[in-house]
């Protein structure tokens, strides 16, 4: 259990941090953005909102340093994350609730799946070396090197373009109203298809490669050897002996990645205009948004760390050595 | 059982003729070197400026615009060139801050150990965890002016807990090898051990960070251009893709205007990649591919030793 | 020893799968009798543990197999040449007839299966008709054998010391009743008192249950000891191969000398320790004649240009010096000049 405390209160400092570094971003920056983003929103901007983005660069002569950073944390337990100018006068909150799960459902489904198919495809290079199959790995780390976007610039101009099997933009059909009614699913899948295969092509390559790796360097450990001497099957060596054991490196690098492939698939989603965290962190730039920006990588790392929990207990799980007492 | 022999411990000078004579790496320099030439000329070898505007709109390749034009008749091929100078010199300023950053966190942690090692640690770590894209894009789109010095510097600064946590694991453990032991037992100086006895031996690891620093700067900065947070007036392959994308490059069926970019990415990400698998497989020697050359009639296998009888003797 | 059990002729193995090659093992025959305790002594490098991965065929790549035989006689009176069965029957055969206790007791086993899944998933790749329960109270029984309680089975290899792991390895190797076991340096991990009373626990199960032994190791005084024969090997090559009370009594081969002079003998008199000058040589760049002249204190012109052959009969031993020559005579082996 100590291996998770441990984790655990990892989880909580840098969350911790996470929040002050957006709380000091604004801050540290050279120039008064208020002003000249109050000239832009002439007239639109309520007086809560200007007084909120005050508050947000810290130009709020009256408070003390600490007094704002306290008034902050308040704000964020009751959820109040600030007005969005673009969406005004939606609060960021609810703009945020609002294209979360889209995110959540194609990054976490694409992402699975790449890490599954590309364990597997590396676990069985790796058993397989010194075959054609060792010219598979150029190739992959061509694939790993294409940004995302790109491959989905690619994947409009071919697969929405060119040939229009699939709708180049958007997260469902805009005849639909968001429901829970399976024509409104069918469309959300359907227009979900190109990103997230864009995202499964262009990440499965990494997974492959290091799995590979791991099970080359695993396959030559004497437990393997051990393995084959007994006469067990082909399948049970390479699965439970040397496989079973290359994945744990590849967990904990999920772990490590995922702040990495969370930034890749946001530009995707861009380039999908998918209706999702990426998107609106887009608009939020395009718009010079802050409220929107800070909500959004708030709740990106939080996501991130979240995910990362989870990683962890996979770990925990798949390692005794982790559940080591003491 | 085969012995593999410790290759942590080789001069760096014939650690660099080891990894260029694995083929893989071998090519890898070969590209760089070419995007390297490339990035030098510049101006030199590009047929026309990259910013100047001609009659020929959004023209395919051609033999006056060898790689097509955009829509305001700009040679696409002169901007591919300008913008790998800002690409390459990005990446390595942003992959050197990093570097640099992730020695002095890295060896420090692993050198001092104790509480100074648990705090670097945690520090490391919440970089690593902490989704870097993201934040880079807010940073840079926060500062004024977003030119490539700043993005090199940004991408630095977030980019150095990776690199800096492979360097402590490694730091750690030279530390407990006996040349390190025997050269404190001297009283040699602190600053001696780690520069003569510590960092000689890390040259490879901070090499392959170095490169995955740039991989992930040049991937970062591209992105960042891509999506209009930076100087979209500085020449780099992103900036290329923005005009690209903005000008509904896809729906006219323009291909030559964002598939030129995306190839010299990938491209020069391989060739960056390729040339981290020769260090790995100098540092781990189990990855070595027996002789790089596959034998007729025999299949290397783990668990079943290949037999080739000879037909003489 | 009566009729043999396994028999190795003529086994030469490469590291490398071209001409730069190194020739780990070179025209390697040798013979191990039922119920016989053949020891492999020899210092590191050289291809005592390549001559036994390489009989199985468990040498990891680049190791090839370029030519020889390995005959194995089963009790049946059916043999088998290993190097040319196919996968599916070799893979019957191994730990069913001939199994391996390895050098590493820390990574031997599989650090993420529980112990006692490790005893029984070689028992039901095996006999894979018999249910689940008896394999597991065989596992019991066979941890019981090697002195482990049998409340260890669902513990994980890290949770057992460095002595427990070695033993389970030996109680594994016995799971099949095979009638080989191969020990490659299985002590030498370990402290001197654990490695005692595990030499003790194997001696007492051969003679309980009787199948031969190949215990490879570069301590020849253990050999001397529990060894019913000893065969010396020296660059790839076998130099000497006889009775191991013959070998100490009076080797033949001046590298033998050499290494019986290495080690402290465990019982008898003391004997005065000298070792042997130089460093073992460079497989990639052998002499053209015998191997161990560079080293050799009593190396004369012949032994420059022409390799020895393994010769003698009962008393095998590859050396140009008579028989009853100088070496028998000389104690020690003369300071390096």
């Amino acid at each position: 259990m100590t291996f998770l405390l441990r984790r655990l209160a990892f989880y909580l400092v840098t969350a911790w941090a996470a929040i002050t570094l957006n709380f000091f971003i604004p801050r540290m920056l050279p120039g008064n953005p208020v002003q000249s983003l109050i000239t832009r929103y002439q007239g639109q901007l309520s007086t809560d909102a200007t007084k909120a983005l005050y508050a947000l660069f810290g130009l709020d002569e009256d408070t003390s340093l600490w007094q704002q950073y306290l008034d902050y944390w308040g704000r964020l337990f009751s959820g109040d994350l600030g007005l969005s100018f673009t969406y005004f006068p939606t609060p960021v909150a609810e703009v945020i609730e609002q294209s979360l799960p889209w995110t959540l459902i194609l990054v976490g489904l694409s992402t699975m799946v790449s890490f599954t198919l590309g364990t597997l495809a590396g676990a069985y290079l790796g058993w397989r070396r010194g075959r054609w199959t060792d010219a598979l790995l150029p190739i992959g780390s061509f694939f790993s090197a294409i940004p995302y976007f790109w491959l989905g610039l690619i994947a409009i101009a071919v697969l929405a373009v060119a040939w229009p099997l699939f709708p180049s933009s958007g997260g469902w059909d805009g005849a639909f109203v968001p429901s829970w009614d399976a024509d409104f699913i069918w469309s959300a899948v359907y227009h979900g298809a190109l990103p997230a295969i864009t995202i499964v092509i262009s990440s499965i390559a990494g997974w492959m490669l290091g799995m590979r790796n791991m099970t080359v360097t695993v396959a030559a450990e004497d437990y393997v050897t051990v393995a084959h001497a007994k006469g067990l099957k082909e399948r049970t060596v390479m699965f439970a002996y040397a496989a079973r054991n290359a994945v744990l490196p590849n967990v904990s690098g999920f772990a490590l990645s995922l702040g990495f492939i969370v930034g890749g698939t946001l530009v995707t989603e861009i380039v999908f205009s998918y209706p999702g965290i990426g998107y609106i962190l887009y608009q939020g730039v395009s718009a010079k948004d802050y409220p929107l920006m800070q909500g959004v990588f708030l709740i990106i790392t939080l996501s991130v760390l979240a995910a990362n929990m989870l990683a962890d207990l996979a770990y925990a799980l798949l390692d005794p050595r982790t559940r080591q007492e003491g | 059982m085969a012995t593999t022999t410790p290759t942590a411990l080789v001069t760096p000078r014939r650690g660099f003729r080891l990894v260029l004579r694995n083929r893989k790496a071998a090519a890898g320099l070969i590209i760089l070197g070419v995007f390297a030439l490339v990035a030098a000329l510049g101006e030199l070898i590009a047929p026309y400026d990259p910013d100047a505007l001609s009659p020929a709109l959004l023209e395919g390749p051609s033999g006056a615009h060898w790689l097509g034009t955009t829509n305001t008749g700009q040679d696409i091929l002169s901007q591919l060139i300008a913008g790998t100078r800002g690409v390459l010199l990005v990446g390595l300023l942003a992959g050197a801050i990093a570097t640099v950053l992730s020695i002095v966190v890295g060896v420090t942690a692993g050198f001092v150990g104790g509480a100074g090692d648990e705090a670097l640690s945690l520090l490391a770590n919440v970089f690593l965890v902490i989704p870097a894209l993201p934040l880079i894009i807010i940073v840079a789109s926060l500062l004024p002016s977003a030119g490539g010095t700043t993005v090199a510097l940004v991408i630095g600064l977030t980019g150095w807990a990776w690199g800096s946590r492979i360097l402590r694991a490694q730091t750690l453990s030279l530390r407990r090898r006996d040349f390190v032991q025997a050269a404190r037992a001297n009283g040699e100086s602190l600053w001696r051990i780690v520069f003569f006895e510590i960092l000689p031996n890390l040259t490879a690891i901070i090499a392959s960070g170095f490169i995955g620093t740039v991989i992930f700067a040049v991937l970062s900065q591209i992105t960042l251009a891509f999506i209009g947070v930076t100087s979209v007036s500085d020449w780099n392959w992103g900036t290329i893709l923005f005009w690209a994308q903005s000008n509904q490059a896809l729906a006219q069926g323009a291909w030559w205007w964002f598939v030129p970019a995306g190839l010299c990415i990938a491209l020069l990400g391989t060739a960056l990649t390729l040339v981290n698998f020769g260090i790995d497989e100098f540092v781990n020697p189990r990855l070595r591919t027996g002789g790089n050359r596959p034998v007729k009639g025999i299949r290397p296998r783990v668990g079943f030793t290949p037999v080739r009888r000879k037909e003489t003797s | 020893m009566n009729q043999p059990v396994l028999e190795i002729s003529g086994l030469s193995v490469d590291y490398g799968y071209h001409d730069d090659a190194v020739h780990a093992l070179r025209d390697v025959s040798l013979s191990l009798g039922r119920g016989e305790v053949l020891g492999l002594a020899g210092e590191s490098g050289c291809g005592k543990s390549t001559l036994a991965y390489a009989a199985t065929r468990l040498l990891p790549p680049p190791g090839l197999i370029t030519g020889g035989e390995v005959l194995f006689h089963s009790r049946t009176g059916e043999t088998l040449d290993l190097l040319r069965l196919p996968d599916d029957e070799l893979r019957a055969a191994r730990w069913d007839e001939i199994a391996i206790v390895f050098q590493g007791a820390m990574n031997s086993l599989n650090p993420v299966r529980r112990v006692g899944r490790q005893l029984t998933d070689v028992m039901a790749a095996h006999r894979p008709g018999v249910p689940m329960s008896v394999h597991k109270g065989r596992a019991r029984e066979l941890l019981g054998l090697v002195g482990i309680p049998a409340d260890r089975m669902p513990a994980y290899p890290h949770q057992l010391s460095g002595g427990q792991r070695q033993r389970v390895m030996i109680a594994m190797a016995l799971a099949l009743d095979p009638q080989v076991v191969i020990m490659d340096e299985p002590t030498t991990a370990l402290d001197v008192v654990t490695q005692r009373q595990i030499v003790e626990r194997l001696i007492a199960l051969r003679a309980e249950l009787g199948f031969s032994v190949v215990f490879i190791t570069h301590d020849v005084s253990l050999l001397i000891e529990m060894a019913d024969r000893i065969a010396v090997m020296y660059a790839g090559r076998i130099v000497e191969d006889a009775p191991a009370a013959e070998i100490y009594a009076e080797p033949r081969h001046p590298y033998t000398r050499g290494l019986l002079g290495s080690f402290p003998p465990l019982r008898g008199p003391r004997r005065a320790l000298s070792g042997i000058p130089g460093a073992p040589p460079d497989l990639a760049s052998l002499p053209p004649g015998c191997a161990f002249a560079p080293r050799c204190p009593h190396a004369f012109a012949r032994c420059e240009g022409e390799r020895p052959e393994l010769s003698g009969g009962r008393r095998l031993s590859a050396c140009f010096l008579p028989a009853d020559g100088p070496v028998a005579a000389v104690q020690g082996v003369a300071p390096v000049e």
